[in-house]
């Protein structure tokens, strides 16, 4: 004869739910595996990509294009004038970044970027976007209050400074030029691209400072 | 379906804060790197993307979902579904079918075995 222990079951009821993936992860492994069927996408593509957004493709990239702006004046002009084509010179160009603009900061200008619609990004030269520039508040506030988003980044910006904002597109996208930080004259492209960051890149950070990782 | 522990909210970077990995869960690289092969290989347009992703960001908020890294992407997924339903390149039905057949799969595969699509077949 066989006994019905309840809480033996709902712990294998546990342990089998414990196995089984979220339903969008499960329901992303079924799309996956349909086209990979279907010949529509490699495995082996899908997993290059992932491995190359997790670890390879960043805002490394990025750095390098700016810090060859700072030091090299006519490659500051070819960027400004086609960076889509510029970024050739480093091997950098992606489908996302077919149609590239590059705005550059001045004494008396800040730029700043964002997708109003989705969340559009140069991810080929700029890696995956951060969670915060997916936000719906990012995107929305953005817009409406640039000062008021700059200043819970951390850049307060003085009256004097006109603020630009970019509306990224799936047609066209964009990377800020930060201002060079004092201090640095005579650094290596290496040195200056180390002291560029992701977000000010993206307009959310403005005064670089030499010295800084 | 409730937020893992670990979702990040949205807002500045806390610069003090360990690096994160690019992707919280290894299911939103997957639907990133399915779509943007896709658009890469031209099965569907970039411009269709960005439209269909922008309108599935805008339900899930009217819908009141929190402003959140894995509602990014299940509304991401939401869209990659939609545009391959609609292009007639994986149907819903066709898909909920095989969803269901790797979630046999997983129930009946014991713990440290390959899952195989075969375990969930009839």
């Amino acid at each position: 004869m066989t006994s019905y222990d309840s809480d033996k079951a709902a712990k294998i009821q546990a342990h089998l739910h414990s196995h089984l993936p979220s339903e969008p992860a499960l329901r992303v492994k079924a799309l996956e595996s349909l086209l990979v069927e279907r010949g529509l996408v490699a495995s082996e593509t899908l997993d290059a990509w992932v491995e190359a957004y997790s670890e390879e493709i960043g805002p490394r990239r990025g750095a390098q294009v700016v810090a060859r702006a700072w030091v090299d004046a006519e490659f500051k002009a070819r960027l400004l004038d086609n960076a889509a084509q510029a970024i050739v010179e480093f091997g950098f160009e992606g489908n996302a970044t077919g149609d590239l603009k590059a705005v550059e900061n001045t004494a008396d200008a800040h730029n700043i970027v964002v997708c109003t619609l989705c969340s559009c990004y140069p991810f080929s030269l700029l890696g995956m976007s951060p969670p915060w520039y997916k936000s719906a508040a990012y995107r929305a506030r953005v817009v409406r209050e640039p000062r008021k988003v700059l200043a819970e980044f951390g850049v307060d910006l003085g009256d004097d400074i006109a603020v630009r904002v970019w509306d990224s597109t799936a047609e066209i996208r964009y990377l800020v030029v930060p201002q060079r930080p004092a201090g640095t004259e005579g650094w290596d492209e290496a040195a200056l691209a180390a002291i560029v960051t992701r977000n000010s890149m993206i307009g959310t950070d403005r005064e670089l400072v030499a010295g800084a990782e | 379906m409730s937020a893992p522990e670990t979702d990040r909210r949205f807002g500045p970077d806390d610069r003090l804060a360990p690096d994160a990995p690019e992707f919280g869960e290894a299911w939103h690289a997957q639907v990133l790197a399915v779509a943007d092969t896709l658009i890469t290989s031209g099965q569907i347009g970039a411009g269709d993307w960005a439209a269909a992703l922008g309108a599935q960001l805008r339900l899930h908020q009217g819908e009141g979902a929190d402003d959140t890294e894995s509602n990014y992407y299940v509304a991401a997924l939401a869209a990659l579904e939609g545009l391959l339903d609609g292009g007639a390149i994986v149907s819903a039905p066709d898909l909920n079918s095989r969803r269901d057949i790797w979630a046999r799969a997983y129930v009946a595969t014991p713990h440290g075995h390959p899952v195989l699509l075969s375990a969930g077949q009839d």
